[in-house]
This record gives structure tokens, C-alpha cells and sequence, in this order.
């Protein structure tokens, strides 16, 4: 058996963050194949948003290490990560919000096509631009929306408009924060679809509290408490383990 | 350089340090509580030199004059509070520097039109007139000495305010957290209007104190505004304690550099131009420092928010 | 698709508005001839290059989103470069001796370059520490760094200190008399159009995209892959040199330049032309710039202390009636 982390397309190593004398995040090792949706749960305060954080890289772990598809990211910043391949949605849906949808996901096809110290042409009518985003919106659902202002949105439109924002950067790493958040069972229901036909594109580690959509999509589930990693396994092993239970899932009856 | 001239320099540095921390400490409160700027904090400086020396000059007494010159600028500080201030504590930093910037035009014209565009003149208070001898045998004012005592004082004063009193508390809570604040049944709006009147009197106190050494004019607080921005970013915006650090080092490093600067050139150029040039650069020497400060820490050297 | 094609057909308000205003300062010094009052000529070129400042500060702060409170350096700059140059033009001496022989020139065509140059490395070494911070830091940092060079030009004796240098004959542009005020009005216009022009198409263009994006929501454009920082200190180098260009061109049209063009007032001023005309509006300054030195010029007339209703319309503008005089015409700005 080869080691694990060569084949990982995000391999996280020992890493640790405290802010002041709480642990929010505590030697944690875990690793993301390729085609798999890899869930992060754990109980509100388990330092989940703030291992996506630091994976993404707004925030600096105090050790520990960080690679994308075997190089070297813990110290690299935000934009740079986001080039490699690794795409974001947010637990609070973080748009440009004055423009329209489909200016937000042109946004990050520039940003993919290369530079944005291009100074003459304009955006409005760079078809190459408009067609990569209206395809992605079209793939989230939103082509109906495309003129609309991301203010206009409701949240659970926002929260596809930053997937496809993501899906614009061609990612082979996808990070949701709770992107079943506020959905409502319907549109949970098909976005539990679209995700288990994405992974195919791109490995995807996802923090989620509703845990039907969990254990219905998951190839292998974390669960984080207290900033430590208490498991790692499949969904049944998961559900299984009576250490689990007693620490999460039991709150829930 | 002698000795006897560095204590000078050295008193005169921690005097301009001192001023800037009065000034310097109520922009930092009012930006830590309410998170506004306030480009007219220099009125209210200007404020205080005014109605001190029209009070001292009605009366014969600097220290009515010192008292009324507070209590004027606490009171235009109050008025602006609720008049003004209030509207733009939700708005973005950029309504808050215009609004501010028009009221410095409103103050310096309702002031030119009150006064006149003659300068006032202030007389120091016949006890504080004289001078001591400093080691080094030069003679030193006491006046000056004075002004550092206050500061040190205010300092103090402050310190004890901020950690042993309730006001202190609210303001505490106020910087952590405003919905808290709220939550806790605090009356916001009287302790802004609490916090600003306190930096404006504050204001006012350094202005009035400082109004005796120069001339007192309109436009006397944009010069001393500007230092102590220099002073809250060096210190860290929102620390009070910051504030105190930056104002000692903003203070000293300028008085210094305007001296020592000159005397560091002449090793390397001829005395006129090592004067001329030496002057040029301690002109810039605090920004320098900024600078400097910002490249190693950008959020000052006590950063406070986040 | 009837109201689509109509809205393809049919200018925008702004559109609109923009022309209006392009065409009336255009027309202003022109009727001012007719009627035999050359003084208001000169006035109209005033407007244009203070509406150019306020140009190069409106591509920072409206459409970047950096408030910066210290564009009277750039300003300045400019104005000290058309001034030294022609202080040393006119006195046949040297600017530099050593490492290479520079003298002074009186040709528009060599100053505005090098008033480019000075004011967009100005910019680059204040925005390069500015950045790092947001925020009231950046303000007060912007104004920190405008003052440092204020007090460098106060204490600086060579090329007049406090005074200032006068520029004894206008600077010249080959086959053009720009002695005389019409003439020199369109150079000054044509340098306005040009920066409107110039803004029009970058802030089209991917850069100004991932500019507006910084200024929107800096998260968002650091997640899609693009580094806000660069975007950021571009834009404000761009900023800083439009600002430089209308101060070269200010100092000429006076035949001055003193250190009050690199005061904080004139920051305060530049970012007021902005604010009144409307933030991140094309023709905003335009209108600003026009809307203040009327205003100077009628109120000044009516009382001694126009400085003092200066101050109440600002208070009144930001206070109530945010959007400015371009808001008020052409409504809210519209994005597609």
C-alpha cells in the first residue's frame, strides 16, 4: 500500500490553531482522495470552520502542514490556493453583491483564464467570459437568474451562486461550508443530487449538519470534537461507533 | 550637543508627547466605543484654546479660563455628539471623514466669525511662570514641566477610569461588543455622548494648555490632529495605552530628530547644508517611523479589534 | 424583448447626464467669450482640472473603494514638477548635476511625462505601506504621508519653502499658444476627456472588474484566485498619476505652485469634488468640480465666510442626500 497522502489531493498533517487558551484546532491529520465526498461533522464549536479556514487559507495554523495535490500550501495565501484548483462556498454566503450573478462568476473565470491586469477589452461583451459563466449557472440552476443582482438573490440562491462561482474556477478540490443551510428539503434533495454527480469532477470535503444528506452522500465521514479528530471511517462504521454516539450523534436522540 | 541641551530636549519631546496623548486619547476611545473618526477632534482642541484665553483675558484668572476652555469644549463636543455624530456611527468610514471634515469648516469659519482672525493671546498663570534649573545647569520653564505633570496625570486618571469605574466597565463592554452592551441594559446613547464629551474635554485641555506656549489661532488643531493620527496608528488604533506609547515615542523622536538630525549630518557635509537638510528630514522623521512601525506591525504596535 | 430593445436604443440617464455635462463645460468658456468676459475662461479651466483630480481620486476611492485622504501629495507633485522645471528653464541652471546633467525645460510635453512619473512613484511607495492596513487606518495613513511631504516642501529652501516658486511664463506645447485662456481651457479639457475616457475603458476591462470586485467584497475576489493587493496599489498608482497630471496642469494655469497644493485642505477638496458629484460616478467629479467653484465664486461673492456654507452643504450632502449631484440626475448607478 502506497502512502496515503501521495495519492490525496488534500492532505492535512498535525495541524493545530489556538486562539488564546482554546484548542480550536488540535493535531489534525486527515486526507481527501480523488472522487470522494469526504464530511466534516461534529458539534456547533467542534473548530470545523476553522479547519476550512485554515485549508483555504484565511488563517495561519500555529503547526502542522498543508498540501494540495502533493505541494507544500500552509503557507500560501488565499488567491493562490483558489488557482491551484481549491474552491470555496461560505457557511455565510460571501458575494459581490451590488453586481449580478453572472458578473460574479465571470469574475472568477477571468481569474482562471489568467490575468486580471488587462486593461483595454471589455467585459461586457468577452463572449469567452460570458459563455464559461453561464454555463456554470446553468449547471447550478440559476441560469434564470443570471441578470440578476447577487443582492436579489434569496439565500439558498446565493449559496448556488457561490457554488457555481467555484465550479467556474474548474476545481479539482471543492470546500462547502453548509451548503444545505436553509434550502428546505426540496432543494436539499437536489442538491444532494448534484453533489453526488460532482465528485466525479472534484474531490469534495463538506461540513454539513444535516445528516441525511451526510451519510446519503459520503464516501468517508470526520468527526471532529473539540478541535480533535475523534474518528475517521465510513458512514456505517460512523454510526456505529458508540464513542460517536455518545459524543455527537447522540444529541440528537 | 551638550547635556544640559538633551534634558531640554528630552523635557520638550516628553512635553509635545504629552499634548499629543491628550488629543490622542480621546480619537483613540471615540474610534475603540463607537467606532467612528473624527477629523473635527483638532476643533475642539481649537475650541478650548479660544474660550481659555477669552475667559482668562474677561477674568485675570488662567485657571477659569483652563476650567472654561474644558467645559466649552466638552459641551461642543456633547452638541456635535448628538447633532451630528449620532447619524454616522452605522455609515462607512468615508461619510464619517466628510461629515467630520465639514464640521472643521463650520468650526474654523463660526470661529473666525466669533473671535475675529487676530490671533488670541494667552498668559501662562503667574506661579507656573518661572523656571528651574536642570541638571546639565540649563534653566527650564515650569510651566512646560507643568504641562507633562497633567499629562501624566490624565494618564492615570484614565487608566483608573477605564479598569476601576462603571463608566470604564460600559466602555470596555462597549469595545468588545455593542450588541452586548445593549443587552446589558446600558444606555447607549448617553454613554457616547458620555465618552465623546470626555476626549472633547480632553481635547480642550490640551488645547488651552498649549494655547499659552503659542499663539492661539485658528487652525492650531489640524497640525496636532495629524500627529496624533500618526500617534494612534503607530500605537494601535482603539488603545488607550497605545496611545500613551506612541505619544511619548512621536514626541520624542520629533523633538530629537529636529536636533539631532542636523548635528548627525554635519559629520558628512558642509554645517549650512547638514542644517538645511537635517531640517528637511526631521520634518519627516515621525512619518518615517510610521512607516517603519507598519511594515513590522500593521495593526500598530497594541492592535485592539479582531 | 420590446423593452430590451428599447433599452439597447435609448441611452441611459447617466449617458445622458455625462454628455450634458461634457458638453456645458465645453460650451461655458465659449459663451463666456461672446459675452466679453474672458474672466470666466479661466474660471471653466479651473472646473476642468480640478475635475481631473477628482478623477484620479474617483478611481480609487469610487471605484476602488481606498479612501485615501492624502491625494493633495499627488497633486502637489505634479504641480512642483511644472514648477521646478520651469524654475530652472528660466534661470538657465541645472536641475541636477551628477549622475547626469538634467536642466530645466519649459516644454509641456517633457513636464507632463516626468509629472507622471514623480506622482505614480509617489503613489507606488504610499499605497506599497498604505495597503497593508483598511480601513480609518488607510485614511489616516494616506493623510500622514500627504503631510510628510507637505512639511518636506515647507522646509525644503530651494525651491522657495513656505512661498512657493512662480512660474514666470507659462509652460508651452509646440505650435500652440497656451498663453492664450481658450487655448489652454481645451488642453485642459482634452486632458479631463482623456482621463474620463481612460477610466471608461479600464474599469470596462477585466482589471476593472477585479477592482470594483475589491471594493464590493475583497473575500469574494481573494476566492475566486485573484490577489486583491496588486489590483488595489495599480489602481492607486493610476489614481495618484491623473491627480499629478491636473496638479501640473493647475500649477501653469496659476503661474504658481506652493506647498498649500499638497495640503490636507486640498485632500479634503478633491475628495469633496468626488463626494458632491457622486462616488464611483464617471462624470461625478465633473459635476462636483463645477458644483464647487460656483459656489466659491457665488458665495464667496455674497459672504466673506463661504467656508462656513461650504461646510453646512457638505454636512447636508453626506448626512441626507448620499448619491451627489450625479445621483440626483441620473439616478442610482446601474450594473449589469
Amino acid at each position: 500500500m502506497t502512502d496515503m497522502a501521495s495519492t490525496a489531493l488534500l492532505s492535512i498533517r498535525g495541524l493545530s490553531k489556538s486562539f488564546g487558551a482554546l484548542k480550536a484546532t488540535d493535531d489534525v491529520t486527515l486526507d481527501l482522495r480523488p472522487g470522494e465526498i469526504h464530511a466534516l461533522i461534529g458539534p456547533n464549536g467542534a473548530g470545523k470552520s476553522t479547519l476550512i479556514g485554515q485549508v483555504a487559507g484565511w488563517i495561519r495554523p500555529d503547526a502542522g502542514r498543508i498540501e494540495l495535490m502533493g505541494r507544500d500550501v500552509t503557507r500560501l495565501p488565499v488567491h493562490r490556493r483558489a488557482r491551484m484548483g481549491l474552491g470555496r462556498s461560505f457557511q455565510v454566503s460571501s458575494l459581490a453583491l451590488p453586481i449580478s450573478a453572472r458578473r460574479n462568476v465571470m469574475l472568477a473565470v477571468q481569474a482562471r483564464l489568467g490575468s486580471s491586469f488587462r486593461f483595454l477589452r471589455p467585459v461586457r461583451t468577452d463572449r469567452r467570459l460570458r459563455d464559461e459563466a453561464d454555463a456554470a449557472l446553468a449547471r447550478v440552476g440559476l441560469s434564470g437568474r443570471a441578470d440578476a443582482q447577487a443582492a436579489e438573490l434569496s439565500h439558498g440562491e446565493r449559496r448556488q451562486l457561490e457554488v457555481a462561482c467555484a465550479l467556474a474556477l474548474k476545481p479539482s478540490i471543492l470546500l462547502l461550508d453548509e451548503p444545505m443551510a436553509g434550502l428546505g428539503p426540496e432543494g436539499s434533495a437536489e442538491l444532494t443530487r448534484f453533489l453526488a454527480d460532482l465528485k466525479r469532477e472534484a474531490a469534495i470535503l463538506l461540513v454539513e449538519h444535516d445528516m441525511d444528506a451526510v451519510f446519503a452522500l459520503a464516501d468517508r465521514v470526520t468527526v471532529l470534537v473539540q478541535g480533535r479528530v475523534l474518528m475517521t471511517g465510513t458512514g456505517a462504521e460512523v454510526r456505529a461507533d458508540p464513542a460517536v454516539r455518545e459524543a455527537y450523534l447522540g444529541e440528537d436522540g | 550637543m551638550t547635556y544640559a541641551l538633551v534634558v531640554e530636549q528630552a523635557l520638550n519631546g516628553l512635553q509635545l508627547g504629552v499634548t499629543l496623548f491628550l488629543m490622542a486619547a480621546g480619537l483613540t476611545l471615540v474610534f475603540g466605543v463607537m467606532g467612528l473618526i473624527n477629523l473635527a477632534h483638532g476643533s475642539l482642541y481649537m475650541v478650548g484654546a479660544f474660550v481659555c484665553a477669552w475667559v482668562a483675558g474677561a477674568t485675570g484668572s488662567f485657571w477659569i479660563g483652563l476650567l472654561a476652555g474644558m467645559a466649552a469644549a466638552a459641551a461642543a463636543g456633547a452638541l456635535i455628539e448628538i447633532g451630528v455624530m449620532r447619524r454616522l456611527y452605522a455609515r462607512d468610514h468615508l461619510d464619517q471623514v466628510l461629515a467630520t471634515f465639514a464640521l472643521i469648516l463650520v468650526f474654523a469659519e463660526g470661529t473666525r466669525m466669533i473671535f475675529g482672525a487676530q490671533p488670541l493671546w494667552l498668559d501662562m498663570p503667574a506661579a507656573l511662570s518661572g523656571s528651574v534649573t536642570l541638571p546639565g545647569g540649563a534653566p527650564y520653564p515650569v510651566y512646560r514641566l507643568a504641562i507633562i505633570g497633567t499629562g501624566i496625570a490624565v494618564a492615570v486618571g484614565l487608566y483608573l477610569l477605564i479598569s476601576r469605574t462603571r463608566l470604564g466597565m460600559r466602555i470596555r463592554a462597549g469595545e468588545s461588543d455593542r450588541e452586548m452592551i445593549g443587552a446589558l441594559g446600558i444606555d447607549i446613547r448617553t454613554l457616547y455622548t458620555v465618552v465623546f464629551a470626555l476626549g472633547a474635554a480632553l481635547a480642550g485641555l490640551a488645547g488651552a494648555l498649549v494655547g499659552a506656549l503659542e499663539s492661539v489661532q485658528i487652525g492650531m488643531g489640524e497640525p496636532v490632529l495629524i500627529l496624533a493620527f500618526v500617534v494612534i496608528v503607530i500605537g494601535g488604533i482603539g488603545s488607550v495605552k497605545g496611545a500613551l506609547i506612541g505619544s511619548v515615542l512621536v514626541g520624542v523622536v520629533d523633538t530629537m530628530g529636529r536636533i539631532g538630525l542636523p548635528e548627525l549630518f554635519k559629520l558628512a557635509m558642509p554645517a549650512s547644508a547638514a542644517t538645511q537638510f537635517g531640517a528637511s528630514v526631521a520634518s519627516m522623521a515621525i512619518y518615517l517611523l510610521m512607516a517603519a512601525i507598519l511594515v513590522v506591525k500593521p495593526r500598530g504596535l497594541f492592535p485592539v479589534h479582531g | 424583448m420590446a423593452e430590451a430593445a428599447a433599452r439597447i436604443g435609448r441611452p441611459s440617464r447617466e449617458a445622458v447626464a455625462n454628455a450634458v455635462l461634457a458638453l456645458a463645460l465645453l460650451a461655458a468658456p465659449l459663451i463666456a467669450l461672446q459675452a466679453g468676459e474672458p474672466y470666466y475662461v479661466n474660471l471653466s479651466t479651473r472646473v476642468a482640472i480640478l475635475a481631473m483630480a477628482g478623477v484620479g481620486l474617483n478611481l480609487a476611492l469610487g471605484y476602488g473603494g481606498m479612501v485615501s485622504f492624502g491625494h493633495a501629495a499627488f497633486f502637489g507633485l505634479g504641480g512642483y514638477v511644472a514648477g521646478i522645471a520651469a524654475h530652472h528653464a528660466f534661470n538657465y541652471d541645472l536641475f541636477m548635476a551628477w549622475p547626469v546633467e538634467l536642466e530645466g525645460t519649459n516644454q509641456l510635453l517633457a513636464i507632463w511625462p516626468v509629472a507622471l512619473l514623480v506622482s505614480g512613484l509617489a503613489a507606488l511607495l504610499i499605497g506599497a505601506f498604505s495597503l497593508r492596513t483598511a480601513g480609518v487606518q488607510f485614511i489616516m495613513i494616506t493623510l500622514a504621508f500627504a503631510q510628510m511631504i507637505y512639511y518636506f516642501a515647507i522646509s525644503f529652501p530651494d525651491y522657495g519653502g513656505e512661498d512657493g516658486l512662480p512660474i514666470y511664463t507659462r509652460n508651452a506645447l509646440p505650435g500652440l499658444n497656451t498663453f492664450d485662456p481658450l487655448t489652454f481651457f481645451l488642453v485642459a479639457y482634452g486632458a479631463l476627456m482623456l482621463a474620463i475616457g481612460f477610466t471608461w475603458v479600464i474599469m470596462g476591462a477585466r482589471f476593472g472588474a477585479a477592482l470594483q470586485a475589491a471594493r464590493m467584497n475583497e473575500t469574494r475576489l481573494a476566492t475566486t484566485g485573484i490577489a486583491p493587493y496588486p489590483v488595489k496599489l495599480t489602481a492607486f498608482v493610476l489614481s495618484g498619476m491623473i491627480t499629478g497630471l491636473a496638479g501640473a496642469l493647475f500649477a501653469d494655469l496659476n503661474g504658481f505652485v506652493d506647498p498649500s497644493m499638497l495640503s490636507w485642505h486640498r485632500s479634503g477638496e478633491i475628495m469633496i469634488f468626488v463626494i458632491l458629484g457622486g462616488v464611483g460616478r464617471l462624470f461625478g467629479p465633473v459635476a462636483g468640480a463645477a458644483l464647487f467653484v460656483l459656489m466659491e465664486l457665488f458665495i464667496g461673492q455674497w459672504t466673506e465666510h463661504w467656508m462656513l456654507v461650504l461646510g453646512l452643504v457638505l454636512l447636508t450632502v453626506v448626512l441626507f442626500a448620499s448619491g451627489g449631484l450625479m445621483g440626483l440626475l441620473a439616478g442610482k448607478p446601474r450594473h449589469d
